[in-house]
């Protein structure tokens, strides 16, 4: 059964008739090109294919498209604005949090849900907050320290993104995390 | 046999010229060159291919442990509209394998499947539900066999065979070693012990599914994009089964969205893919699911073992001898190298003066295994350090202070003639100690709560290849253009460990640019030099050398150029800060892009080559080849943990590990391998397990393989102690797999100090704790691990007359060629 | 890429054309709330509707709600998530929000329902596997084949009860209201189970859904969840143990209600524990008096994570630990998510 279907997927309306049984990762990656969003179990066992439904994290390969039709989805290709990063994606560059990278925009969209409800999470909140994504690479470490990172940039100056990744190719982690 | 293993000191030229000098990128914490990639989900994974009119294949698992194929009819899945092309073991039927010794695989099961999960047939199809369901449509019949379960079958049974070769029966490899009289060291000893271990098999669980597209060009020209650590090696075996030039094959390793290993050897679905692409015409994608990853498997062998030390009341050990039996699945894969790990290194960490080593590997209807992340070495490493904790315990001797004590000289030799250069042990130790509060918490803590400590090595590259050749491991070009942009092509793959960066940060290093000026391009057979791959932690140390070489070449150039320019001699200049200047007077320079374009003029295109082949191994026995090393990492752990003796439960709150690194390039991706190391060893030691029902994988998914979550995982410190190891770029070692090693021993000795109770096999489960406790509580040994080592009719070994293990002041390379 | 089978998908807006469209197509159909648990089951082929029925356009199938009589309603489409922050509930049961709280990971449970985890399947080692996986068993009883490969002389399926709220409902006394072509009824939620693994909802007919869970009023009662699994996320229970009771003014339990999750393939009352607790102060040995009793009708079996003797150990210490923390003693550092 195949059906008309429109979705909103990074502020981008599209439309696209597809057979109702392929899941929103499928569709996304297969249909709509977006391959950041990846897969490691298509079962809800691994995190990795994690987007943003109105704001929430759920996993795209048990979410039919039908059934979010008229929501907005975010996927890691939206989590920049224009040509910025989202402030997520600077410090986890910056402090080794993606190794081989493939969790990472699971990761992240995880990651830009919690800060969007808790501003300033505390290291316990972003380990709960991120506990249904998996990692392989990095004993997590980095990645928290990514988390509060970004947390307290996003409390301050936002202005000088561009800069600070400058910044960190040139001269390496810009700004020292506390616990480090 | 007898042999003065050692004959060869040389091969100590230009080493070390990079050791002392100033660094303006090496040592800092700068970002790798493809994180923004990675993190803004550009980064290119095998399975985010799409090629116009690309096919979808997938094979069919074999449902049987072991039996005879006696028919395959694929006719009614040919006829399924949208299929392309259906293959099967007739169709591919020429054997590979990573090993020239184990060659014994075929894309597609032959005559014979050998575990559940062996792919049978593979469908090429219009789209993936249509190759899924043209599989239910292949008839297969079999003539079951009898399935060998276990290393006790395995040695059981003599009749049934899994392979046809090996060393007999259900044996696939058999090894014994003697340096030295180990029965004359047990005589000489005060004390002697002796311990049984076991180290459970897993996998590696890379996040990512293997994943391989193929195209053949109508001109006859194969290209296969893989998630693989080995792009030369899944090159060759191409060449191989397809029996195809290898000039016509180009192999591009995609981003691996993890490997540790799983990803070394040449697949199945690879083949299989390349084979349906020249069938079809069309672009052929193959993906696993998660379940198929755990048939591809070649993740940890388990192992069991044996192991008896004498030492002296002093503390000296006086002798060791080792056993290892590996259940090595169905197939050779590198098995036949682990065998040989299981035994390599015990020596390298700590002064053994006699060891005797006896190895085997049997075959078994299980998924092959292979190397992961230490390679063999993490399962003798556990048992070792468990076992030392035991004899100091016995002894009274304080587990920190002995392992300083007997840790190996720097510039020595061991008894079985791995040379040792820098070793950073005992700084390790004293920074680990220092930091945990080892001394203050160590027999003191309330019970419940407890420290381990545990030590280990690795090396930092095999010093020999898989195949046989004496070309060098790793290759470097570098090329320089007009505008100042600086290439840097090598085989090597990024696993996630950031070897593209390593290279960028070397050549930027020695070109005084900065390594966003650096493009790297890696891993693509068609346009890089030859690198072995990325395993054996080989990559900073072979790609940097070779890097190096390239990039000091291409300096020489540019130094000429501008020192006529600059009214001096190319001795006189450096290469800092985007410039060439003249060290007598640094404000006389040029631009980095003026000095190419005048170096260009008087030489042509700009372009050098380097490589790296690693020192000559001074052992000359046979089986000398596993173990050597340009250098050795050195790592020290502490583990904490909370135990809950009502219910087993292991709690860790915080991990110390220290790690000899040689020298940081980066700190910040050291942190990461050893955090990352420390995090794997643990999933070991508490969680992951190949477990097998009814004979086959019981749990092959993500939910049921148990996994660490951010939950389980502890605070981690880590530690760098810089050594500066003249064999490495800039002194650097390796930093991927040796930190994992200590990982599982000191949180069994960190048990033993919370609840008095020695877990000797992983992982370590709440129900093995509690059994452990009861005993205790009935007075029996408090202990659960293996009762026996079934009894094997060794071989008789090879005797080496080991060399003194004593500081050698002639090992140490010149610091200036 | 595991993929979902082939279905035809109607998005409903009324209860009514959900049940009309249940009747209309028989065991074809199936609903879809969240769909963590049938997309994966569909996915290994455990499951094969040809007609999914999605809830999600019903809107009176959302929300919580206070009821007169001083209990709330919850909607079956309302969020593990969304129950388990829902503040009022918190304060009035504790245990049911703990449990909705611990179910997989955040993500599944901001799509996974209550309703949902109500009816989520029963689960095995032997069941739980991809179609290739089981063929090579040649299959259990529960889909395509004849045997249950847990006890194999049984005449009945072994799968276990997984829910970590449903031990919770049933301790609390709740009720479902379920609708369906013949009208709609109110039943405990404990009438919901059936007794073997494959039959589990045998209290719901096929084309009826559940439109509200009702919970009684709280007052004075006091609940709590302990589970028990590997990891802190994702895992299901391999062990629930859910208590609600209430206690006189002088301390004593005037009423008790103990139910274990994850050793039978239905949440498993334990009366005769609960009636130990009966004119008792929460005194050590009241508490374990009743954990013991918890022992034996506990029969955990080797279909899930860890072994059965462990699980069934773990029965009286889960117990104890949920009635100590009642009793606002100190509880052991349990692995109690």
């Amino acid at each position: 059964m195949k059906q008309l279907i429109s979705l909103r997927v990074n502020g981008e309306l599209y439309e696209l008739y597809v057979p109702v049984h392929k899941t929103l990762l499928e569709v996304l990656r297969e249909d709509l090109g977006l391959t950041g969003t990846k897969h490691g179990c298509e079962l809800g066992e691994c995190g990795a294919c994690t987007v943003l439904v109105d704001g929430e994290p759920v996993l795209s390969c048990l979410t039919l498209p039908v059934e979010v039709q008229g929501r907005d989805i975010v996927t890691v290709e939206g989590l920049a604005e224009n040509s910025v990063p989202h402030p997520l994606q600077v410090t986890f560059a910056e402090l080794n949090a993606a190794q081989c990278g493939y969790c990472t925009p699971g990761m992240l969209m995880s990651a830009k849900a919690l800060l969007d409800r808790n501003p300033n999470p505390t290291p316990e909140e972003v380990r709960e907050a991120l506990a249904g994504n998996l990692c392989r690479c990095t004993g997590y470490v980095k990645i928290v320290e990514a988390v509060r990172l970004a947390a307290r940039r996003l409390q301050g100056d936002l202005g000088n993104i561009v800069e600070e990744i400058e910044r960190a190719l040139n001269e390496g982690v810009v700004q020292e995390p506390e616990s480090r | 046999m007898s042999t003065n293993g050692y004959d060869d000191r040389k091969n100590r030229t230009n080493l070390g010229s990079h050791l002392k000098k100033e660094t303006s990128v090496v040592g800092r914490p700068l970002m790798k060159v493809d994180a923004m990639a990675k993190v803004t989900g550009q980064a290119t994974y095998a399975d985010d291919i799409h090629l116009p009119r690309m096919a979808y294949a997938r094979m069919l698992p074999s449902t049987q442990p072991h039996a005879r194929i006696v028919r395959i009819d694929t006719s009614k899945a040919e006829a399924l509209p949208g299929v392309l092309a259906v293959i099967t073991g007739q169709d591919l039927p020429i054997k590979y394998g990573i090993l020239p010794v184990s060659q014994d695989e075929t894309a597609l099961a032959v005559d014979k499947v050998r575990f559940v999960g062996e792919p049978v047939a593979a469908v090429a199809a219009v789209d993936e539900e249509t190759a899924e369901r043209a599989l239910e449509l292949i008839e297969v019949e079999y003539e079951p066999l009898k399935p060998i379960m276990s290393i006790e079958e395995a040695l059981e049974e003599t009749e049934v065979r899994i392979q046809e070769y090996g060393h007999g029966g259900n044996i696939h490899k058999m090894v014994s070693l003697q340096f030295g009289d180990v029965e004359e060291g047990f005589a000489e000893a005060d004390y002697v012990r002796e311990d049984l271990f076991f180290y459970q098999g897993n996998n590696h669980l890379a996040m990512e599914e293997h994943s391989a597209v193929a195209y053949y060009s109508p001109d006859g020209k194969l290209t296969l994009w893989s998630s693989t650590q080995t792009p030369h090696y899944v090159h060759r075996a191409l060449a191989k089964v397809l029996e195809l030039p290898p000039s016509r094959i180009r192999v591009i390793a995609c981003h691996p969205g993890g490997g540790f290993g799983g990803k070394s050897d040449p697949f199945h679905h690879e083949i299989c893919a390349a084979k349906l692409a020249m069938i079809t015409g069309r672009p052929v994608k193959i993906t696993l699911t998660r379940e198929e990853v755990f048939y591809a498997h070649r993740g940890r062998h388990p192992v069991l073992m044996w192991v008896k030390t004498g030492v002296k009341k002093t503390g000296e050990i006086t002798a060791m001898h080792f056993r290892s039996m590996l259940d090595g699945g169905a197939y050779g894969s590198y098995g036949v190298a682990t065998t040989y790990y299981t035994g390599a290194l015990q020596t390298v960490t700590y002064k053994i003066p006699r060891y005797k080593f006896e190895g085997l590997r049997v075959f078994t209807n299980k998924p092959p295994c292979g190397p992961k992340r230490g390679h063999g070495t993490p399962q003798p490493r556990f048992a070792l350090e468990i076992h030392f904790d035991k004899i100091c315990e016995d002894m009274g001797w304080d587990p920190a202070e002995w392992r300083k004590q007997q840790a190996c000289e720097p510039f020595s030799l061991t008894a079985n003639y791995l040379r040792i250069t820098t070793i950073g042990l005992k700084e390790c130790i004293d920074k680990v100690v220092e930091a945990s509060g080892f001394k203050e918490k160590f027999r003191k803590l309330p019970y419940g709560r407890g420290v381990g400590l545990a030590c280990s090595a690795y090396l930092s590259g095999a010093n020999l290849p898989i195949y046989w050749n004496d070309m060098p491991h790793s290759g470097a070009m570098v090329k320089v253009d007009r505008g100042g942009g600086v290439t840097v092509y090598c085989g090597s793959t990024d696993i996630g460990q950031g070897s593209n960066s390593v290279l960028a940060y070397v050549v930027a290093e020695v070109l005084g640019v900065r390594p966003q000026d650096v493009a790297v391009v890696t891993a693509d057979t068609d346009l890089t030099p030859v690198d072995l791959g990325s395993y054996s932690s080989r990559v900073t140390v072979m790609t940097g050398n070779a890097a190096i070489e390239a990039a000091q070449k291409v300096r020489d150039q540019l130094f000429q150029a501008a020192a006529d320019e600059l009214g001096t001699t190319p001795d006189n200049l450096e290469a800092a800060g985007g410039r060439i200047f003249r060290r007598d007077d640094p404000g006389v320079g040029l631009p980095f892009a003026k000095a190419a374009q005048l170096a260009e003029a008087r030489f042509g295109t700009l372009a050098a080559v380097g490589s790296f082949t690693p020192p000559k191994t001074p052992g000359r026995y046979k089986g000398a080849g596993v173990g050597p090393s340009p250098s050795y990492s050195y790592t020290a752990c502490v583990v904490e943990v909370e135990v809950d003796p009502e219910t087993g439960w292991v709690r860790v709150p915080k991990v110390w590990i220290a790690h000899d690194i040689g020298r940081a390039l980066n700190p910040i991706l050291v942190e990461g391998q050893a955090e990352g190391s420390v995090y794997m060893g643990l999933g070991e030691a508490l969680m992951e397990e190949q477990v097998f029902r009814r004979n086959l994988h019981k749990i092959p998914s993500m939910l049921d393989y148990k996994s660490p979550t951010f939950l389980e995982t502890p605070d981690i410190e880590t530690i760098l102690v810089e050594t500066n190891d003249p064999h490495g770029p800039f002194g650097a070692k390796e930093a991927g797999q040796g930190p994992l090693l200590p990982v599982p021993p000191a949180l069994c000795n960190a048990i033993y100090d919370a609840v008095g109770v020695r877990i000797d096999e992983l992982p370590v489960t709440p129900d093995k704790i509690l059994k452990a406790l009861e005993r205790k509580a009935k007075g029996q040994e408090p202990r659960v691990g293996p009762e026996r080592m079934p009894e094997v009719e060794w071989v008789e070994p090879i005797y080496v007359e080991p060399p003194s293990l004593e500081h050698d002041p002639s090992l140490v390379p010149s610091a200036n060629p | 890429m595991l993929r979902l089978p082939p279905f035809d998908y109607y998005g409903v807006q009324s209860v009514e054309e959900a049940v009309k469209l249940l009747s209309d197509h028989g065991p074809e159909a199936t609903v879809v709330a969240g769909g963590t648990d049938l997309f994966p089951k569909m996915k290994r082929r455990q499951m094969e509707p040809r007609v999914l029925v999605g809830l999600r356009g019903i809107r009176e199938l959302y929300g919580i709600q206070p009821q007169e009589d001083g209990g709330y309603r919850l909607g079956p489409m309302a969020t593990l998530t969304q129950v388990s922050l829902h503040p009022a509930l918190r304060a009035a049961y504790p245990g049911l929000t703990y449990a909705a709280g611990v179910v997989s990971s955040p993500q599944l449970r901001n799509a996974g329902t209550i309703g949902g985890n109500l009816c989520v399947d029963t689960r095995c080692t032997y069941y739980d596997q991809s179609y290739h996986w089981r063929k090579a068993i040649n299959f259990c009883m529960k889909k395509d084949g004849e045997i249950c490969w847990v006890a194999p002389g049984s005449p009945r399926c072994w799968a276990v009860s997984s829910s970590d709220t449903a031990p919770v409902f049933v301790a609390l006394g709740a009720r479902v209201r379920l609708v369906g072509p013949e009208g709609e009824r109110v039943i405990p939620v404990r009438e919901l189970y059936g007794r073997d693994g494959i039959n589990f909802l045998a209290g719901k007919r096929p084309d009826e859904i559940i439109t509200d869970i009702l919970l009684p009023p709280a007052e004075g009662w006091e609940s709590v969840y302990l589970k028990l699994r590997r990891r802190g996320s994702f895992d299901f229970p391999i062990l629930g143990v859910a208590v609600a009771l209430r206690r006189n003014e002088d301390g004593t339990v005037a009423d008790a209600r103990i139910v274990l999750g994850a050793v039978e393939s239905y949440p498993l009352e334990v009366p005769d524990a609960a009636a130990l607790l009966v004119g008792n102060r929460l005194e050590p040995e009241v508490i374990e008096a009743a954990a013991k009793a918890c022992f034996k009708p506990a029969r955990p079996l080797d279909n899930t994570d860890l072994t059965l003797y462990y699980r069934k150990k773990m029965v009286p210490v889960y117990v104890a630990r949920a009635l100590r923390q009642l009793a606002g003693q100190p509880s052991d550092q349990a692995r109690t998510a």
